[in-house]
C-alpha cells in the first residue's frame, strides 16, 4: 500500500515497535480515500440485491419472477432453478468450522432473514426493487425462538472444539461443606455484529479464474471455501481486503450472502456487486447467541471459594452446530478447590450464531462476575478485597502456572487511578450534587493469549530498502500501522525505509485475524521472516574476506538502522546496501512462520487479565442509567503500539457498557423476526453514552507466549467491563439485575 | 412496479393542486417518509416536494407576543433561534432531545407532527398493522409491545406517536394552520391527531391533499416561559425515541400555582394533555404532593396495552420530575444533554 502514509512526526529512537504512532491508513480513511470492498466498481458492473424470507421455518412456495424479470434494468432473477452449479453442496460438513450456507440450494427456509432469490441489474435501484416485486409466498412451520423451547440437549463440544463440561474437583462436596452459599441465573440476549461496513463483495469471472474484493477476516481459508464451492484451483481465486470495517467475528468466514454475489457474477457472466442492506445482517452473517447461565458459589468462613458450578444453557441454529463457551472465564479466573462448567443447547429457527467479539467470555464474564460480586456482598466484603482473596496463583482448572499474570498490578493500578478506596460497602450510599445515585463496580477481565498459523516473507532490497509482506487483515484494529512496526524491527530500519504489504489472499497466509490472536500470529511470521533475512545477510557479509564484518564468528553480528555491525564491536560493520552490491545481489529473501509453542503451551496457562473499574449514575425515580466513568487497567503482555491498543481497550470497554446497559435483537416469539434490526432501534453507545473512559497499560514481560512476548489485546477489553457496569448499577441501586441488557423498569421498584 | 410521480410546485396552492391526486404525500425533508418508502411501508404515487415553495421556512413574532412557525422551519434552526427559545424554553428543550444533530438539521416542523409511529410492526411489511393496511390485525398486541402505549390504545392499535416537539406544542396550546382545496383552516393540535379506535390508519384530521402550511402559539404560551421544562426518559443518552416524556409549564403567583400545562409523550398515539391535572394544580402550592396528586390524576385512565404496565408509574414519575424542575425555574441555558434525567440541575434538589 504505498499511498499508506508515514508519518514524520514520529522520530524513531531505536525501535519501532512501543511506538505510539498513529496509525497510517488514518489519512487515506478521514479522507475517503481507503478503498472498501463496497468501492470497487469494474467495467461493465452490475448490482445484485437479495430477497430474503420473512418466516424462519418453511419453504419458499412461490415467487412474482415475472413481474421481477419485468421490471426495467433487471438482467437475471437467481433462484434454486438457475443457480450455477456448485462443486460442494452447501449443506456438507467438512468440518466443524465449515458452517452450512442457504445458497439458493433449494426451497428450504431455515431463519428469518435468509436469502431466497438474487435480483442482478443494471443499478442497485432496479436490483432492489426486483427483489421487492418477488413477493415470496411461503408455506410456513412453527418455530421455535427461546431458550425454553423444545429440548435441551448436551453439546459435542462448545466454542472451538471444547469440551462441554469441565470438572475439577467435586463441586456438591464444596457447596454442601460451604459457609455461605449463591445460587444466580443470568441471561444474556442475542446480539448482532453491526459492524459499520456491511458484508459486501464485487465478484469478477474470468474463465475458471476469480477476481472477489470482499472484507475477509481470513483471506486464506476464504480462498479456500470459495475454491472448494466452485470446484476450482485457490491459486485461481484472488480476494483483495485492504480495508474492513469491523468484523468482529462475523467475517471471520465467508458468509452465504458473499458466495451468492459470486454465484451471481457467474450466472451473468459480468462483474457483479452485493452490498448487505442493514437489516440483511441479522440472519446469514451470524450473532452472539442468548444464554441463561447459572452459577453456584459456596464460600468457607474466610471468604474463600469452596465451589464454582457455572451452567450454560445456549442455543444454536436448527440446521448447523455454534455453542457460546460462556463457562470458559470460570476455568481460569478465580482460585476454588472445585468448579464445573456445564453446558446444555436448544435448537432455535435462527441463523446459526458465530464468534462475535469475546465470544463465550463476554456473555460468561458478566454472569460470573456478577455471581462473584453478589457473593462479596453475601460476605460482607468489599468485592476487590474479595477477587484478591480467591486470586488465581495457577490456573484452577488445569493446575498449570500462568505464563504471566499481572493481574495483581492491574487491581492495584486500576484501583488507584479511579479511587476506589472510598468505596461504600453497602450499596445505595452514594449520590452525587444532583442527587442521582452512584454506583461502583469492578469486573475481572480476562482472555486466552491464544495463536494461529500464519506466515510471511521479507526481503531487503539492494538500496537498503525493506519489503515485509503477510496476508494480514485491518479490521480497523490499526494492523497496518503495528505489523509494519514488527517488520522495521524485524529489518532494523527505520519505519520509512520498509515496505508493507497486507490484505491480500495472494500474499502469504497470515492466519485469521480473530481469537485476539493476529498480532501475535501474523507479528511472529514478520519478525522470523526478517530474523531469516538478517541471518542470510550476516552470513553473506561473515564469510567474505572483504567484509569488516568477516570473521566475525562467535562474536555474532548485530542488525542496527540499516547496517549489520560487530556485537563486540559496533564500530565496525557495513550497511545492507554495501554487503548486497559486493555479493551482486539485488535482494535477499526470508521467510518466517508464526504459530503457538505447543511445549511452552502444555507447561503454562497463557491468558491477558485486566480489572475494569465503573462508575454508573442512575436516577433513583425514573432508573435511567448512564455509565460515567470507566477506568480499565489491562496486562496483555508486550505492547507493540500504546495507542491503538488502548483503542482497542477503549472499544472493547464501550461494548461492556453496551452488553449492560443497551444492546439487545429484540426478538418476537411468535415469529422468529428481529424486530430492531436497525441502528436506530438497535442500541449501542452513542457518545454521550460514555463520558470518561481511561485505559492503564500494565507492564507485563511474558518469557513463554512467543519470543515477542505479545498475548493480543482484542477482545480483553468487552470482559469485565460489562460486570463491572453491571455491579455499579447494583452498587448505585441495591438492585441485582440479573437479565441484560438491564431495563428501566427493573429499577422502578424502589422509588 | 414502484414508480411515483415527483413534482416540485412553486406555490403552496400549486402544492395544494398537485397533492389533489390520489395517493399523494408531501415531501419536506424526508427524514421518515424516505425510509419508509425504502422499507416498502408506504408507496405513494406522487411526491409533492416542497422545497421550493415559498412562505413555509420563516419564524415570525406575532403582534399577541405568539410565534408562527412556518411549516418547513427546520428543528435545529427553531431550537437555536434565541427570540423563540427565550420565550418557549420547553419547546427548544424538546426538539434538542430529538434524534440526532444531523436529524434535526433537516427535519422540519410540519413533518414532525406528521411523522409515523416507531412501532415496529408498523415498519415491518410482513407483519400485521391496521395502521399499514386497514383491517390487517395488530400483531403488536400480542408481540414485543413493552415500549407501546398506556392511554388512548385500542384493540386495533397500541403504537405511540414518537414525537418530542409535539409534547410542549400540545401543552402551550399551538394551533396548526392548514391549507387545502377548499381553504385556509387552523385546527388546534391537541385534536390535530386522532386516537386509533377503529380506523388507526387515519391519523390526524388532515383530509386527503392538505397541506400545514404552519404551527402557531399563542401570546399567553409564552406567560411560561419562567417555569417550563421538558423531560424525556429513554434508552440511551442521546438518539432514541422517549420511553414516556413529559413537559410542564407554570405560571406561578405568589407562591401558588395560577395555571399549568401538562402534556406528556410516548404513551400515547398522540402527545398527550392531561387537563386533569393542570385542573388539580390550579391554586395548589407547588410541591411533592401536589405533583403526585396531578400525576395521579394525569394517568388514571392509562391502562397497559402489553408488557408496558411500568410506563405508567414511570409516566406519574416523569410528570412529577417535570413539575419540580418547572417549579425551580427555567435555567438560564440549556443543558448540554437537553431534557435527559442525566442532565444537571443546579440548585434544584430533586431527590430529597
Amino acid at each position: 500500500m504505498a499511498e499508506l502514509a508515514s508519518s514524520a512526526a514520529h522520530v524513531r529512537h531505536g525501535s519501532s515497535i512501543g511506538q505510539p504512532l498513529t496509525r497510517r491508513d488514518g489519512q487515506l480513511k478521514v479522507t475517503g480515500g481507503a478503498r472498501y470492498a463496497a468501492d470497487n466498481h469494474p467495467p461493465g458492473m452490475l448490482h445484485a440485491a437479495l430477497a430474503v424470507s420473512s418466516v424462519a421455518r418453511g419453504r419458499v412456495t412461490g415467487l412474482d419472477l415475472e413481474a421481477a424479470r419485468a421490471h426495467p434494468g433487471v438482467v437475471a432473477v437467481m433462484t434454486p432453478e438457475n443457480r450455477p452449479a456448485l462443486a460442494q453442496d452447501p449443506n456438507d460438513k467438512s468440518g466443524p468450522f465449515v458452517f452450512r450456507m442457504e445458497l439458493l440450494q433449494d426451497d428450504t427456509v431455515r431463519y428469518v432473514g435468509q436469502p431466497v432469490a438474487v435480483v442482478i441489474a443494471e443499478t442497485l435501484e432496479a436490483a432492489t426493487e426486483g427483489a421487492a416485486l418477488l413477493a415470496p409466498r411461503y408455506a410456513a412451520e412453527p418455530v421455535s425462538t427461546g431458550l425454553e423451547d423444545g429440548e435441551a440437549f448436551v453439546p459435542p463440544a462448545v466454542g472451538v472444539g471444547a469440551p462441554a463440561e469441565v470438572r475439577h474437583g467435586d463441586v456438591e462436596a464444596g457447596l454442601a461443606a460451604a459457609a455461605r452459599r449463591v445460587e444466580a441465573v443470568y441471561e444474556t440476549p442475542a446480539q448482532y455484529h453491526n459492524a459499520m461496513e456491511p458484508h459486501a463483495v464485487v465478484a469478477a469471472w474470468e474463465g475458471d479464474r476469480l477476481s472477489i474484493d470482499t472484507p475477509s477476516q481470513g483471506l486464506v481459508m476464504a480462498v479456500g471455501r470459495v475454491a472448494g464451492l466452485f470446484g476450482i484451483p485457490p491459486e485461481n481465486v484472488e480476494i483483495r481486503s485492504p480495508f474492513l470495517g469491523g468484523g468482529f467475528g462475523s467475517k471471520g468466514a465467508i458468509s452465504g450472502p458473499q458466495v451468492l454475489g459470486i454465484l451471481a457474477a457467474k450466472l451473468v457472466g459480468r462483474p457483479v456487486k452485493l452490498v448487505l442492506k442493514r437489516d440483511q445482517m441479522y440472519g446469514p452473517v451470524g450473532h452472539r447467541a442468548p444464554t441463561r447461565q447459572t452459577l453456584r458459589l459456596g464460600v468457607d468462613g474466610e471468604g474463600a471459594l469452596t465451589a464454582l458450578h457455572h451452567h450454560v444453557r445456549t442455543a444454536s441454529s436448527r440446521y448447523d452446530d455454534f455453542f457460546e463457551p460462556s463457562g470458559s472465564v470460570s476455568h481460569t479466573l478465580y482460585a476454588s478447590p472445585a468448579i464445573a462448567t456445564t453446558s446444555d443447547a436448544v435448537r432455535l429457527d435462527s441463523g446459526t450464531p458465530i464468534f462475535m467479539r469475546a465470544p463465550g467470555e463476554a456473555s460468561g464474564s458478566i454472569a460470573l462476575e456478577g455471581a462473584i460480586d453478589e457473593m462479596a456482598a453475601a460476605c460482607g466484603m468489599d468485592p476487590l478485597e474479595f477477587r484478591l482473596r480467591n486470586y488465581a496463583e495457577v490456573e484452577p482448572t488445569s493446575g498449570k502456572p500462568f505464563s504471566s499474570k499481572a493481574l495483581r498490578e492491574c487491581y492495584a493500578q486500576g484501583a488507584e487511578r479511579f479511587g476506589w478506596s472510598g468505596r461504600p460497602l453497602a450499596p445505595r450510599q452514594m449520590r452525587d450534587e444532583d442527587g442521582l445515585l452512584v454506583g461502583w463496580g469492578v469486573g475481572t477481565a480476562t482472555f486466552p493469549a491464544l495463536m494461529m498459523h500464519g506466515q510471511a516473507r521479507a526481503v531487503l532490497r539492494r538500496d537498503g530498502s525493506g519489503l515485509v509482506e503477510t496476508g494480514a487483515h485491518d479490521m480497523g484494529q490499526g494492523a497496518w500501522t503495528a505489523f509494519a512496526q514488527i517488520a522495521a524491527d524485524s529489518l532494523a530500519l527505520p519505519i520509512d525505509q520498509l515496505e508493507f504489504r497486507a490484505g491480500h489472499s495472494g500474499l502469504p497466509d497470515a492466519g485469521i485475524a480473530g481469537g485476539s490472536a493476529h498480532t501475535a500470529t501474523a507479528g511472529m511470521a514478520i519478525h522470523g521472516a526478517g530474523a531469516d533475512v538478517i541471518a542470510r545477510l550476516a552470513e553473506l557479509a561473515m564469510t567474505d574476506q572483504r567484509s569488516p564484518l568477516f570473521g566475525a564468528g562467535n562474536a555474532g553480528v548485530v542488525a542496527r538502522e540499516g547496517r549489520l555491525v560487530r556485537r563486540d564491536d559496533e564500530s565496525r560493520g557495513e550497511s545492507y546496501a554495501e554487503i548486497l552490491a559486493r555479493a551482486g545481489l539485488d535482494e535477499i529473501e526470508g521467510r518466517g512462520t508464526g504459530a503457538m509453542d505447543q511445549a511452552a503451551q502444555e507447561h503454562y496457562a497463557m491468558h491477558a487479565h485486566g480489572a475494569v473499574f465503573a462508575e454508573v449514575k442512575v436516577d433513583p425515580e425514573l432508573g435511567q442509567i448512564r455509565a460515567t466513568r470507566l477506568v480499565g487497567a489491562f496486562a496483555a503482555g508486550r505492547i507493540i503500539n500504546p495507542r491503538l491498543v488502548r483503542s482497542q481497550y477503549y472499544g472493547g470497554m464501550i461494548w461492556g457498557v453496551s452488553f449492560a446497559l443497551h444492546e439487545a435483537a429484540v426478538v418476537d416469539r411468535r415469529t422468529g423476526r428481529v424486530m430492531n434490526a436497525n441502528l436506530g432501534e438497535y442500541h449501542v453507545p452513542v457518545n454521550a453514552d460514555v463520558p470518561s473512559l481511561e485505559a492503564i497499560l500494565v507492564d507485563e514481560v511474558d518469557p513463554h507466549v512467543n519470543a515477542l512476548g505479545i498475548k493480543g489485546v482484542g477482545e480483553i477489553g468487552i470482559t469485565g467491563s460489562a460486570g463491572a457496569v453491571a455491579n455499579a448499577v447494583w452498587h448505585a441501586t441495591g438492585v441485582r439485575v440479573r437479565r441484560f441488557p438491564i431495563a428501566i423498569e427493573e429499577l422502578l421498584g424502589q422509588p | 412496479m414502484n414508480r411515483f410521480d415527483y413534482v416540485r410546485p412553486a406555490t403552496v396552492a400549486e402544492a395544494v393542486a398537485a397533492a389533489a391526486q390520489p395517493g399523494s404525500a408531501y415531501l419536506a425533508a424526508g427524514t421518515n417518509l424516505l425510509d419508509l418508502m425504502k422499507g416498502g411501508v408506504m408507496r405513494p404515487a406522487r411526491l409533492v416536494d416542497l422545497a421550493r415553495v415559498p412562505g413555509l421556512d420563516a419564524i415570525e413574532a406575532l403582534p399577541d407576543g405568539g410565534v408562527r412557525i412556518g411549516a418547513r422551519v427546520r428543528n435545529s434552526d427553531l431550537a437555536y433561534d434565541p427570540g423563540f427559545a427565550r420565550r418557549f424554553p420547553a419547546v427548544a428543550e424538546a426538539l434538542l432531545s430529538g434524534a440526532s444533530a444531523q436529524l434535526r438539521n433537516a427535519a422540519t416542523v410540519g413533518g414532525n407532527l406528521l411523522q409515523r409511529t416507531r412501532c415496529a410492526y408498523f415498519y415491518d411489511p410482513a407483519s400485521a398493522c391496521n395502521k399499514r393496511e386497514a383491517g390487517a390485525g395488530c400483531d403488536a398486541r400480542e408481540g414485543e409491545n413493552r415500549l407501546h402505549a398506556v392511554l388512548g390504545w385500542s384493540e386495533q392499535c397500541i403504537a405511540t406517536h414518537p414525537s418530542d416537539f409535539c409534547v410542549p406544542l400540545v401543552a402551550l396550546g399551538a394551533v396548526v394552520e392548514i391549507e387545502g382545496q377548499a381553504g385556509r383552516r387552523e385546527v388546534p393540535l391537541e385534536e390535530f391527531h386522532r386516537l386509533p379506535g377503529t380506523t388507526p390508519e387515519r391519523e390526524s384530521v388532515l383530509a386527503p391533499g392538505e397541506l400545514i402550511v404552519a404551527v402557531r402559539l399563542p401570546g399567553e404560551a409564552a406567560g411560561f416561559a419562567g417555569h417550563a421544562r421538558y423531560v424525556k426518559l429513554r434508552e440511551r443518552t442521546s438518539y432514541a425515541f422517549a420511553v414516556v416524556s413529559a413537559t410542564a409549564g407554570l405560571r406561578l403567583e405568589d407562591g401558588a400555582i395560577a395555571e399549568a400545562r401538562l402534556a406528556l409523550g410516548g404513551v400515547a398515539a398522540k402527545p398527550w394533555r392531561v387537563p386533569e391535572a393542570e385542573a388539580v394544580l390550579r391554586g395548589a402550592r407547588p410541591g411533592a404532593e401536589a405533583f403526585r396528586r396531578a400525576a395521579e390524576a394525569a394517568l388514571a385512565e392509562a391502562r397497559p396495552s402489553g408488557d408496558n404496565a411500568f410506563k405508567i408509574e414511570l409516566a406519574r414519575r416523569i410528570l412529577v420530575r417535570a413539575l419540580t424542575l418547572a417549579a425551580a425555574g427555567t435555567p438560564e441555558r440549556l443543558p448540554a444533554l437537553p431534557a435527559s434525567p442525566h442532565a444537571p440541575h443546579p440548585g434544584v434538589s430533586l431527590h430529597g
